[in-house]
């Protein structure tokens, strides 16, 4: 009995300082910029782990020197729309996959599955050409659209939630003379508010945090999204403004993190829709 | 004759009404549907048929033509009376986007025109067997409840088809051209060249050496980070959901931020915290007596911080997906395992690793596709640096999305990079199908 519990409590110890280390190593990067957001100078490197001296100035800097303001209320602007917009088309998709039966309906979900896979970027060239032709260069709209409209190719997750949902709830609806617009809207949609809030969150992260398409699109500095912004403020080999860059991160990034540990809870059903759940 | 009797069997215009209505769709679309009295549905059939007409006459030549020749005049200086004038020639590359999209919108407007002479057809038929044609309001009454799926699909693919679809197509033409930054439009046209640019790749012993390379590469980097990723993330799942662990939803909190921090964020700062020279491993590392590390400017130091990088960004999400799967395995098979003296180790690997597995393996193919095409951590963190002297515009990390990337925006070898793509494009089209067919969710629909 007694060496049960020895082996008990080595085991607890053993778990509880890896999960200390690994619980560091997950810390450190963020702790590390924001030490280095407060940190006096404007260079990457510093003789102390903490700070000598600390300093507000890289934040206010960043609005007074740079439209920091303005990438932020772009950024904001371009992830609120395609959210809306792209969350509806998944949604959508994933609801006429999921309830109904028509003729090519397995091919067309397997062309978007493959179709998933190819980030919008690989054929960048032709898709910065049909927006040159539509006019639509250097726009916000440009973006939203593209983002919109690359949504439903994640369409999984929502389809096999729908799935979940009793056929005969929708069944009842229609017999009851129940069109179908209101059926989604009122009976199927309430029902799906895990569903709704991972779409949501992730069509939001993804066109907040894109940098490559949005770097293409958007040339002029008072268009630019906080992901390009920042990428230019250290990608220029002779940059010297660490700290600023740091400061722009901590900015950037608190609010998104602080949205995914909320909603953490809703993830796991998203992330595994595509495993085979016995 | 059998002719004969068919025809005394039935009265000679017992066919009248779908023969009419089909010779009088084909010849304008919608005038059979106004024979038929549907007189709505037929004013916005022949609208369509405007359409389609105005497209076959006035843009479809000029679409082929544009899409065989991708131009024939050359921007050229010429004589206007006494001066010289540059005249603008053809710009091949928005004729071909052009007749891409004319031959794209011509295919839809066939497509209905074959709708509505069917249509057409069977309401004919109908109104022989004695059914009045359904008025508008009923034709609408009856799209909206059976034909809802393919209204409520109609959006997100056109979406799907101009943003994706198109651009894909148009890649996979620009491939058999001599697209390039040294022959870019307007200022000189370009031509179709057949095969010469794969046989450039395979051929040209340079290109095929950075070509077979950076392939082999991609697909080490894409095993090794799914791999570790995998497995980093059922080690941390199995440490925090241990029976007895306290505050497990702290722990899980905290390992969740490498996720939750948007990407480009965290591969920014990783790629300061390598930094060789003022990073803080290295700072860190030579306080302790340790000499700098190489971190991103040797060749192999550098492949092993991306994929200790990737390590980092992706486990959480390992983690988070094996400790949704850990929930759904049965107590009672654990519960067996104890009366039958199974230590924990056995339980392990006997029990949770199978069928974490069974559940996680089409996930974990479809990881392994994602990283093959992972562009934001190789080109934010290394920028598949350091340069390899060897390669074709390639460092020793490029993998090939970013090895296309650089090919494309850099160096403007537009051809070359969709070579690269059309490889690619194959490449995970196999996985995604494979996966596709041999996935649960898909496989057991018929069934339900």
């Amino acid at each position: 009995m007694i060496g049960k519990k020895a082996a008990k409590v080595t085991r607890l110890s053993f778990s509880y300082v890896a999960l200390t280390i690994i619980a560091v190593f997950c810390i450190y990067p963020a702790l590390w910029v924001l030490m280095s957001s407060f940190r006096t100078g404007s260079s990457l490197f510093s003789e102390t782990i903490l700070p000598t001296s600390y300093t507000f100035s890289h934040y206010t800097d960043l609005f007074a020197k740079r439209p920091f303001a303005v990438w932020y209320v772009n950024t904001l602007k371009i992830a609120v729309t395609s959210m809306i917009l792209g969350t509806i088309l998944t949604l959508l998709t994933g609801y006429a996959l999921s309830v109904f039966r028509f003729k090519g309906r397995k091919n067309l979900m397997s062309i978007l599955l493959v179709l998933g896979l190819f980030p919008g970027f690989m054929s960048m060239i032709a898709i910065f050409i049909l927006l040159n032709q539509m006019n639509l260069l250097n726009t916000h709209l440009a973006v939203i659209i593209v983002y919109a409209a690359g949504a439903p190719l994640f369409f999984l997750f929502a389809k096999s939630y729908f799935d979940t949902i009793p056929r005969s709830l929708v069944e009842a609806a229609r017999i009851d003379g129940a069109g179908h617009m209101p059926i989604f809207f009122r009976i199927v949609l309430p029902l799906s508010t895990p569903l709704i809030v991972y779409t949501a969150l992730m069509t939001f992260t993804g066109a907040f945090t894109d940098f490559i398409f949005a770097k293409l699109v958007l040339r002029s500095p008072d268009k630019k999204t906080l992901a390009v912004g920042l990428f230019d403020m250290i990608g220029d080999r002779f940059s010297n403004e660490f700290t600023m860059f740091a400061a722009g991160c901590v900015l950037a990034a608190v609010p998104v993190t602080i949205l995914f540990i909320l909603m953490q809870r809703f993830l796991v059903d998203g992330l595994t829709a595509g495993a085979d759940k016995g | 004759m059998k002719e004969l009797t068919m025809e005394r069997e039935f009265p000679p215009d017992s066919k009248k009404h779908r023969r009419n209505a089909t010779l009088l769709s084909v010849l304008v679309l919608g005038l059979g549907q106004l024979y038929n009295r549907q007189y709505v549905k037929g004013l916005i059939m022949m609208a369509f048929y405007a359409i389609g007409m105005y497209t076959a006459i006035f843009r479809l030549p000029h679409a082929l033509w544009a899409l065989i020749t991708l131009g024939e005049q050359e921007t050229s200086l010429k004589k206007v009376g006494r001066l010289y004038k540059q005249v603008m020639g053809d710009h091949s590359i928005f004729l071909m986007v052009e007749g891409l999209v004319t031959v794209f919108v011509m295919i839809v407007l066939v497509w209905l025109y074959a709708a509505g002479i069917k249509d057409a057809y069977r309401t004919g038929k109908l109104r022989e067997e004695g059914v009045t044609p359904n008025t508008f309001k009923q034709t609408l009454s009856f799209v909206t409840a059976y034909r809802f799926p393919h209204i409520v699909l109609a959006i997100p693919l056109i979406g799907v088809v101009f943003f994706t679809v198109m651009p894909i197509l148009f890649m996979i033409l620009i491939a058999f051209t001599d697209f390039t930054r040294e022959n870019m439009p307007p200022k000189s046209l370009i031509d179709w060249q057949g095969f010469k640019a794969f046989e450039d790749i395979f051929r040209i012993k340079a290109w095929r050496h950075t070509f077979f390379s950076v392939t082999l590469w991609t697909f080490v980097w894409a095993f090794l980070a799914t791999i570790t990723g995998y497995f980093g993330g059922f080690a941390v799942a199995l440490l925090v959901q241990q029976k007895d662990i306290r505050l497990r939803s702290l722990w899980r909190t905290i390992f969740i931020l490498p996720f939750a921090i948007p990407m480009f964020v965290s591969t920014l700062i990783l790629r300061n915290i390598f930094n060789g020279q003022f990073g803080p491993v290295n700072q860190y590392l030579s306080l302790i007596g340790i000499e700098r590390i190489p971190w991103l400017s040797d060749p192999m130091w550098a492949k092993l911080t991306l994929i200790l990088a990737n390590f980092w960004l992706s486990f959480p999400v390992s983690m988070l997906m094996i400790i949704g799967i850990l929930a759904t395995i049965p107590k009672d098979m654990y519960e067996a395992a104890d009366i039958d003296g199974a230590s924990g180790f056995q339980k392990v690997r006997l029990i949770t690793f199978p069928m974490v597995m069974f559940s996680m393996a089409p996930l974990i193919i479809m990881q392994f596709a994602a990283n093959i095409n992972n562009f934001n951590i190789v080109y934010l963190l290394t920028d598949g640096k350091p340069v390899n002297g060897n390669f074709q515009f390639a460092g020793h990390t490029d993998i090939l999305i970013t090895w296309l990337f650089k090919l494309s925006m850099d160096q403007g070898q537009y051809n070359l990079a969709s070579v690269i793509g059309i490889f690619i494009f194959i490449v995970l089209s196999v996985f995604a199908i494979w996966n596709v067919r041999n996935t649960k969710a898909f496989k057991e629909e018929e069934a339900s």
